[in-house]
């Protein structure tokens, strides 16, 4: 059956329509086909990033049409330590989070692909962190991390742990930490539920052959388990640190770039200036200088990994 | 194998006997321990924000007279307040509008071009496809502005129709890249049998793949359904009326005023905000399971 219809295409019948002989033709069919998600591609995706790059060059603001005005908005950031500090931020933010959301998410992977009762129910209440709008979530933390009425300080304090509530959400230090936590938080989920789902892929006779050459349970998970996951790990973490250096919603909510900018991230950043501000041309300037770094982290762990997976040996 | 494993103590702990040296003890604190911390840390804020979203006023932050993690007398006050004094029914509606029709616009788009690229194989398809890929890689917070400036140009600011033409700008791609998945699964044959019974593409499309890739549709349609749901830095930019806002916009910028923060009152919107995609991800969890990790594969 399948080699009579190898190409999967009928031939055209002669004297039909334009109409018809679109359709008819692979190349007409699939354009017409794509048409719809193409068009909205285009419009909306393909066409403002061109735009955002375009208002970086100009002095667009809110309600007036800008001039090009070159590098100006560039200059003009080069010098500012408020736009450097939120590119500290960004990168801090971006590596220690996704750092611990790698090791606390291979963990609880681990941990869940061992026989365990109610497997898929604990699989299901985990992943509720990241179901949920991150904005109301940040909401919770933004209250349990309150000057005055946290929980954790109460906690702390009843253990004689410390003498006053922590200043989570006031101090620099403390703010980038509480920041990064909820956003370890919310991302452990994502992480462990997709390297769950590429340990079940690795098959059960692999460590049977390992243990019975003697290795011990480390050196198990060390030379079979990670190299199988190695794959699935880099594309899990290209995503990972993807949205972690495009966060938005979890600084706007808990310290909206405060105290003094200490934790304005690029994007939040790129916002204050746009929006509020008014100056779309500085904000697009912002959001546009987000985009060599995004290409530089995503070449880095995808690459990165990709080359450990080529030197141990692994089928492309 | 490397040489380490060649030289390390003869197999003493063949399968069998694997299962009785992981003991019960150790399997507590290997296992069940972390299980426990994990869970209790992943889950203590859902936990908070209900207590709170039910706690009577002068509990809230008396912790003194009061164990802060119970609740006596349970109030429904918060969440009266909540529904009948303030905009926030309208917003969930227009969650809910937003949400359903961006998702059934992006649905019917990506089943079209999925189909497409995965199974017409036009010229350039290939190319098509990683362009997909790719564009589900631009992340909102680049794209905001630039959406700002044509949302005000075009003369839809302040409007749900903002949103609903916006939105498919990650739901699109990702929903297209998830179904591609989908209809590669299903066998070539079915479809060549249909075509030398004489079905067009369009038969094949309806009555052959569809029916086949529901699973992928469900998926696809839960998960972009979700994604709108949470979406918020558009939702941010682009509304400004409390009318037109949408859950967590309105939540955030309208119970949040002034210095004393009705604490009782934001997490019961945040708790009932969370309600319809919780509900909706407990009944389709492997669904869910299967498209976040079907996005991932490949």
């Amino acid at each position: 059956m399948s080699t009579t219809m190898e190409n999967g295409k009928a031939a055209p019948r002669p004297g039909t329509s334009m109409l018809m002989r679109l359709t008819e033709s692979r190349n007409g069919l699939g354009l017409f086909f794509m048409l719809p998600a193409a068009a909205f591609l285009l419009c909306f995706l393909t066409y403002p990033l061109g735009l955002g790059v375009w208002l970086g060059f100009t002095d667009t603001s809110i309600g007036r049409p800008g001039v090009f005005i070159g590098l100006e908005n560039y200059q003009w950031l080069w010098d500012d330590s408020v736009f450097w500090m939120s590119v500290f931020n960004t990168l801090l933010y971006t590596f220690v989070a996704s750092v611990l959301k790698f090791v606390l998410g291979l963990w609880l992977a681990l941990v869940l692909n061992e026989h365990l009762p109610f497997k898929n129910f604990f699989r299901a209440i985990i992943l509720l962190p990241w179901v949920v709008p991150t904005v109301l979530s940040a909401l919770a933390f933004w209250w349990i991390f309150d000057s005055q009425f946290s929980i954790i300080s109460f906690v702390l304090m009843e253990w004689g742990w410390i003498d006053r509530p922590i200043n989570f959400l006031g101090d620099p230090n403390n703010a980038r930490a509480s920041v990064i936590a909820a956003n370890v938080w919310r991302g452990i989920p994502f992480v462990a539920i997709c390297l769950l789902a590429g340990l079940q892929t690795i098959p059960q006779s692999l460590h049977e052959a390992a243990a019975l050459d003697g290795a011990s349970s480390w050196q198990r998970f060390r030379h079979v388990t990670l190299p199988l996951l190695t794959p699935i790990i880099a594309v899990v973490m290209t995503f990972s640190v993807l949205f972690t250096f495009t966060d938005f919603q979890l600084i706007y909510v808990l310290t909206r770039g405060g105290p003094v900018n200490a934790t304005h991230l690029m994007a939040t950043l790129s916002f204050q200036r746009a929006i509020p501000g008014g100056q779309l041309g500085e904000g697009a300037a912002i959001a546009v200088a987000m985009i060599p770094f995004l290409l530089g982290a995503i070449l880095f762990s995808f690459f990165g990994l990709q080359r450990r997976k080529w030197q141990q040996g692994g089928a492309d | 194998m490397t040489d380490q494993v060649s030289t390390a103590q003869p197999a003493q702990d063949d399968i069998v006997g694997m299962r009785q040296y992981d003991t019960l003890m150790r399997r507590i604190v290997v296992i069940y321990l972390p299980l426990a911390l994990f869970v209790f840390v992943l889950l203590f804020p859902f936990y908070w924000m209900a207590v709170t979203a039910v706690k009577p006023n002068h509990q809230l932050t008396n912790y003194r007279d009061y164990s802060p993690f119970w609740v006596v007398g349970p109030t429904l006050e918060h969440i009266h307040y909540l529904l009948f004094r303030t905009s926030y029914p309208g917003w969930l509606w227009n969650t809910m509008i937003v949400s359903v029709f961006s998702t059934i616009l992006s649905l019917a788009a990506s089943v079209f071009a999925a189909y497409a690229i995965e199974r017409i194989r036009f010229t350039g398809a290939r190319v098509t496809g990683l362009m997909i890929f790719l564009a589900y890689l631009v992340p909102p917070s680049i794209l905001f502005i630039p959406l700002a400036f044509m949302v005000f140009q075009v003369g839809i600011y302040d409007s749900r129709l903002a949103l609903i033409l916006t939105y498919p700008t990650f739901l699109i791609p990702f929903c297209t890249w998830l179904l591609m998945g989908y209809f590669r699964s299903i066998p070539f044959e079915l479809e060549e049998s249909a075509l030398v019974d004489g079905a067009s593409r369009w038969q094949i499309l309806t009555k052959i793949v569809l029916p086949l890739a529901i699973p992928g549709l469900i998926s696809a349609g839960i998960f972009a359904f979700t994604l709108s749901w949470n979406e918020f830095i558009y939702a941010l930019t682009f509304i400004s009326s409390s009318e037109n806002k949408t859950v967590p916009v309105g939540v955030l910028t309208e119970l949040v005023r002034g210095d004393v923060y009705e604490w009782g009152a934001l997490m019961s919107g945040a708790l009932i905000g969370s309600l319809p995609v919780v509900i909706l991800y407990s009944f389709f969890v492997d669904y869910y399971v299967s498209s976040m990790t079907g996005a991932v594969k490949e």
